[in-house]
């Protein structure tokens, strides 16, 4: 059978994605979930322990309190309660802390650290898998038992003003809200004020028993500008004030004879020392948890805060209303707050705690019995049904308290056994779908095939379906999925899908295994060629490599090793700066080598100087020539000191994240100025850049383009307008935005258009390379919106450094289409840095996916984030598919080109999945390893994306005559 | 065919790798405190001025050093002269090069200039030694098929180890295992060391090994 050649490699590309998809299907845990599928009841609790007599009444111990305030502030981290700048911060909290009836605790987050699985922690008291990170943005209502549907069914009536994801998660179950939205974050007053202004006449009022307020300034200052900035103190200053508003009206309103209050201050994650969120590093995950109320001791003085897990304080909540514990919640009771009810409650509490932690237990783990702490439950609740029997005969003595305090310290220990138990629970493979997927990945073997320039590939499918080997493939494939399904307690995906499903993607891989086999062996007798792991210098029979294809093929594999590492991993950037500037010394050596050997002009070099002399006219001055000689020269330099530059823009990694960096020297407001010169002449070499190769209509479209992206900037409040000074109210900019956006959409029409007409009409290869261009600056515009002020900087050097390395090296030093290949790859990841990145969850910025947009839009807003991410590899690709098509002398350049960075982002993908399969117990696996798989997977669709594109661009170049046909 | 030359040049290598084992040991007796990591710098000038010293005398006396065309005292002078500013300029190119590579540009201005001193005094000096200060011999050394003697090619082997040496030594920086030797520019220094030292062994036996193969364009 015969198929073409493009349509063979987008297959394989698609399979690889699909492959990439099915491991990560398998690689992230689904959460530990108890098996019923309703919510936990009054009713279904067990009643108290007692031995001898028949079980006890199933009441609930009454409630601890009987209102309570829940204060949230986001990104509130721990030292900026309890550290030394505290008593700076916020007095009155630390006063309350030192001196007042509290209790005060660092409550561990867990990783990933941002706000959506925070709150879902919070409120279900379980710990939301990895994969939420990527839901966060999207947050349909939440389903699971939580402490809200509680409070509700039980008859609560809840108060909320703050972050709206509450709203999205909990509909319907606040008597009265307020959503602020969180995507502005420049704006850190407004946000706040919105929440601020219902808590006088809330406080006022009786009607209601829970208010949760979520304060969400604090974050977005440190997104702005760190933990460091001037803006901090005030704002801290401000959420202290409404805490202690809030507390004297609590305590004016306190009755006698009444149950207390209970004031909870805390936060949802930390803040890292750049002001972001998302790790896992110290700052990030330690928040305070103080608890206010007059039920409490009072304290004499400052003491080191107990440390506790943030789910902790679901149980608790629960406990202290009289309500359920939610099903999946995980966390233990905070036994201080229970310190001072009677010792029947407080074994009560404790029972019940540990009935819902072992129901928990026994769902979700096989060997439930095996576990400390289950068995340490059972012993500790009949020791407590002993206690009980002798506490109902009147028993009063001393030996009863101390026996009262053993049971108790049994059922903590306990407690604390099974909690930590269910939290490693988290962590379990679907290994046969990893393993699946990881197979798909072979496929790429593949891809010299779909490469060879042939137009057809002839796979031998008839004969392979009539062959030997494929039938017994088929037969072990099934029987493997059989054993895997049958044997184990495992919940794989695949066993869920239906038999017919299974059996034909057997046979279908079965098929298709055999078929690249055959293909394999029928290529093999060809020479090393196809093994080699790149086709450089393929066309030489000697084999003989630069220094320069040495750097290459060390630096892609040497990468690719790293990926081991964590902290490879974490400072990945640090790897791709240390390759680029070598790999810009050794063009600089090249360089050198070829002009000053000119100079010298002995006989036999002259003929390497000749091709760059026949491109210009005979007549050709000397000193252009001398001047081009210098420019040349000047080059890999310039790319140095560039890329010196954009280095020092950001910091990213984890290490030196914290160092100061030019980026937050122009973002603080008094450098707004510089900040606006500095955009605007970027914009300005941003049009001189790409202008040149346009039709003057795109030219037009996109100088009125960059001009809207300058307002856009300024009336978001980024950059100043020259006859604006004073301080303008600040808008979101949409309409600056859509502006923009037509005229995007505009240029990307133009350039389509172009390249049809050149498909189908005409077959100008002039036409063609205009409407690349086109496109491509469609492109830059689009992104010189996306990006943040500072970062216009990035854009505008990657456009420089193309242009020139463009002009002066690749083309006059002949690399051929698999060096430049590399060359554009490994730029392209440097500035994946350059621009802020880093392998970790917390440097997307996805108030990009708000440009332009009232209201979140999902799709949009995936799609922008995704472009703004990825800017710098996707220019830089669109870029080498503009320069390959440009080179006529070499019509299968694109395609070599292709099937090199296809196999450049495939290798280093394989490989990582492989590494993480390895290493799915190393410590760091949620923190390090996991962010980086899904950027990879992430990048890989582009990449597969951006490939097909290449081809559809290949086929039209070949064969034009054949795609008006077809 | 060069028995001579490559018996003379082991002979040098090993008086130079004594020196550099000489510079380790004896401010370790001498100096105390003296460690390679703790007194790191101290260790790094101890070095490099000992190879520096060495070289330039047993260079000198063995006569590879190429014969000054005049032999006026003025004309010596200059040439020492401008062996003196090749080096210092090359000790400003190496910083250049390495902070380009990312070292902090103002916080380690010390340390850096440090490495960049010891880069220059193991590949800078030995071009010095054996080429004079003649800019179009390094061109034509360190271009393909530019080495002239057996002598040019040694020059190439010892370069080129010790700038891969000193690059490979940066590999460790990131990780974050916090050792003494990670401190900026430890490893990179070290490398660059232990660098040399291979080239030093690598020459002659490479010259060894190949001396049939070697052939030499005569000027």
């Amino acid at each position: 059978m015969k198929v073409r050649s493009s349509v063979f490699a987008s297959f394989i590309l698609i399979s690889e994605v699909v492959g990439i998809a099915l491991f990560l299907r398998g690689f992230f845990p689904a959460p530990v979930r108890s098996s019923l599928s309703s919510k936990s009841k009054l009713s279904d609790l067990p009643s108290e322990p007692l031995t001898g007599s028949s079980p006890n009444a199933s009441r609930l111990p009454p409630p601890l309190f009987k209102r309570v305030v829940v204060m949230l502030v986001d990104a509130l981290r721990e030292d900026f309660v309890f550290g030394p700048g505290g008593r700076r911060y916020m007095p009155y909290t630390r006063h309350v802390v030192e001196r007042g009836s509290s209790q005060s605790f660092v409550a561990k987050a867990r990783p990933p650290t941002v706000t959506m699985p925070r709150i879902k922690a919070l409120t279900t008291g379980s710990i939301p898998g990895f994969i939420d990170v990527v839901m966060n943005l999207n947050s349909p209502a939440l389903l699971e038992d939580n402490l809200i549907w509680q409070a509700k069914t039980a008859g609560k009536r809840i108060v909320f003003y703050g972050d709206d994801t509450w709203v999205r998660l909990f509909p319907k179950h606040f008597m009265e809200y307020d959503g602020t939205t969180s995507f502005f974050v420049s704006d850190y007053t407004e946000v706040d004020n919105n929440v601020t202004r219902h808590l006088d006449s809330t406080l006022k009022r009786d009607d209601w028993d829970i208010l949760i307020l979520h304060y969400l300034g604090l974050d977005h200052i440190g997104h702005i500008s760190g933990p460091h900035s001037s803006l901090i103190q005030p704002k801290l200053l401000e959420m202290d004030d409404i805490l202690k508003k809030i507390h004297s009206a609590l305590i004016s309103k306190e009755a006698e004879g009444s149950l207390p209050y209970l004031l909870v201050l805390c936060g949802d994650h930390g803040m890292s020392e750049t002001g972001s969120h998302g790790g896992s590093s110290e700052p990030e995950v330690n928040t305070p948890l103080v608890l206010i109320s007059p039920a409490f001791k009072r304290k004499v003085g400052l003491e080191k805060p107990e440390v506790v897990e943030q789910v902790d304080l679901t149980p608790t909540l629960a406990l202290g209303l009289g309500l359920p514990i939610s099903q999946n919640s995980v966390g233990h009771v905070i036994p201080g707050v229970l310190e001072e009810s009677s010792l029947r409650d407080q074994l009560r509490f404790l029972h019940l705690n540990g009935h819902q932690l072992s129901c928990l237990l026994k769902d979700s783990m096989p060997d439930y019995e095996k576990e400390a702490g289950f068995e340490q439950f059972r012993v500790a609740e009949k020791a407590h049904g002993s206690w009980m029997k002798l506490y109902l005969e009147g028993n009063t003595s001393e030996v009863l308290t101390n026996m009262g305090k053993k049971v108790l310290k049994q059922y903590l220990e306990a407690l604390a056994a099974m909690s930590s138990a269910l939290s490693k629970q988290l962590g379990k493979y679907d290994m046969y779908s990893m393993i699946a997927g990881m197979l798909l990945l072979v496929l790429l073997l593949a891809m010299p095939e779909a490469l060879s320039g042939e137009a057809a590939v002839d796979l031998p499918v008839l004969s392979v379906l009539l062959s030997l080997p494929f039938y017994l493939l088929c037969l072990l494939l099934a029987s493997v999925h059989v054993l895997v399904c049958t044997s184990a307690e495992s919940s794989c995906y695949f066993c869920s899908l239906s038999w017919g499903l299974v059996f034909a993607a057997v046979a279908f891989s079965s098929a298709m295994f055999c078929i690249l086999v055959s293909m394999a062996t029928r290529r093999l007798p060809l020479g090393p060629k196809i093994h080699g792991k790149s086709p450089l210098r393929s066309s030489g029979s000697e084999w003989s490599l630069s220094e320069l294809d040495v750097l290459l093929l060390a630096g892609t594999v040497g990468h690719t090793l790293s990926l081991a590492a964590s902290s490879f991993v974490e400072e990945e950037h640090q790897t791709w700066y240390f390759l680029l500037n070598t790999l810009c010394l050794a063009v600089f050596q090249d360089v050198c080598r070829k002009y000053f050997r000119e100079q010298r002009g002995s006989g036999d070099e002259e003929e390497h100087i000749l091709p760059s002399k026949d491109c210009h006219p005979t007549a050709h001055p000397k000193a252009e020539i001398c001047s081009e000689k210098w420019l040349a020269l000047a080059t890999p330099p310039f790319t140095l000191v560039c890329c010196r530059l954009l280095r020092s823009l950001n910091q990213t990694g984890v290490q030196w994240a914290h160092l100061p960096d030019v980026g937050h020297w122009l973002n603080s407001s008094e450098h707004r100025m510089v900040l606006s010169l500095l955009a605007a002449f970027c914009l300005v070499l941003i049009y001189l850049l790409v202008q040149r190769r346009c039709s003057w209509v795109s030219k037009v479209a996109l100088a009125l383009g960059l001009l809207g992206v300058y307002s856009y900037r300024a009336a978001v409040g980024n950059v100043w307008f020259p006859w604006q000074h004073s301080g303008r109210t600040m808008s979101k900019g949409t309409v600056e935005a859509r502006f923009v956006y037509v005229f995007v959409l505009g240029i990307l029409f133009t350039g389509t258009k172009d390249l049809l007409r050149s498909q189908i009409i005409t077959a100008d290869a002039k036409l063609k390379s205009r409407g690349l261009w086109e496109i491509y600056s469609g492109l830059v515009l689009l992104v010189s919106l996306l990006f943040r002020a500072h970062n216009l900087p990035v854009l505008c050097c990657s456009l420089l450094i193309q242009t020139l390395m463009a002009q002066f090296i690749w083309k006059e030093l002949h690399y051929d289409a698999a060096q430049t290949t590399i060359m554009h790859y490994w730029f392209g990841q440097a500035f994946f840095y350059f621009q802020g990145n880093s392998n970790n969850i917390a440097t997307v910025d996805i108030s990009v996916g708000f440009i332009g947009l009232e209201s979140y839009i999902e799709a949009p807003a995936i799609f922008l984030t995704a472009l703004s991410t990825y800017a710098g590899p996707l220019l830089w690709a669109c870029h080498l598919v503009c320069y390959l098509s440009s080179e006529r002398d070499n019509p299968v350049a694109v395609g070599h080109g292709c099937y090199c960075l296809a196999l450049l982002r495939s290798v280093p993908a394989a490989a990582y999945i492989v590494l993480v399969t390895v290493l799915r117990y190393h410590l760091f696996i949620w923190s390090v390893f996991s962010p980086k798989l899904l950027y990879e997977s992430m990048h890989l669709l582009l990449t597969a994306g951006v490939c097909l594109f290449f081809y559809t661009m290949e086929q039209s170049h070949t064969r034009p005559s054949q795609n008006r046909a077809g | 065919m060069w028995d001579h030359e490559i018996r003379a040049m082991a002979s040098t290598h090993a008086i130079i790798a004594a020196s550099v084992f000489m510079a380790t040991v004896l401010p370790a007796v001498f100096v105390p405190g003296f460690s390679v990591y703790g007194t790191h710098l101290l260790w790094l000038y101890s070095a490099s001025g000992a190879v520096t010293v060495v070289s330039v005398a047993v260079f000198w006396l063995l006569g590879i050093t190429p014969p000054a065309k005049k032999h006026t005292l003025g004309y010596k002078l200059s040439r020492l002269l401008r062996s003196c500013l090749y080096f210092f300029l090359s000790c400003l190119f190496f910083h250049a090069v390495v902070v380009l590579y990312g070292a902090p540009l103002i916080e380690y201005a010390l340390e850096t200039f440090s490495l960049a001193v010891l880069l220059t005094s193991l590949t800078t000096l030995r071009c010095l030694c054996v080429l004079g200060p003649n800019v179009q011999a390094w061109i034509r050394v360190f271009s393909r098929h530019g080495a002239m003697s057996v002598w040019d090619t040694c020059l190439q082997i010892t370069v080129a180890c010790t700038v891969v040496g000193a690059w490979v030594g940066a590999f460790p920086i990131p990780l974050d295992w916090d050792r003494p030797w990670q401190v900026w520019p430890v490893s990179c220094s070290l490398g660059a060391m232990i660098g040399f030292l291979t080239g030093l062994v690598a020459a002659p036996a490479w010259i060894h090994y190949h001396r049939k193969q070697l052939t030499y364009k005569c000027k």
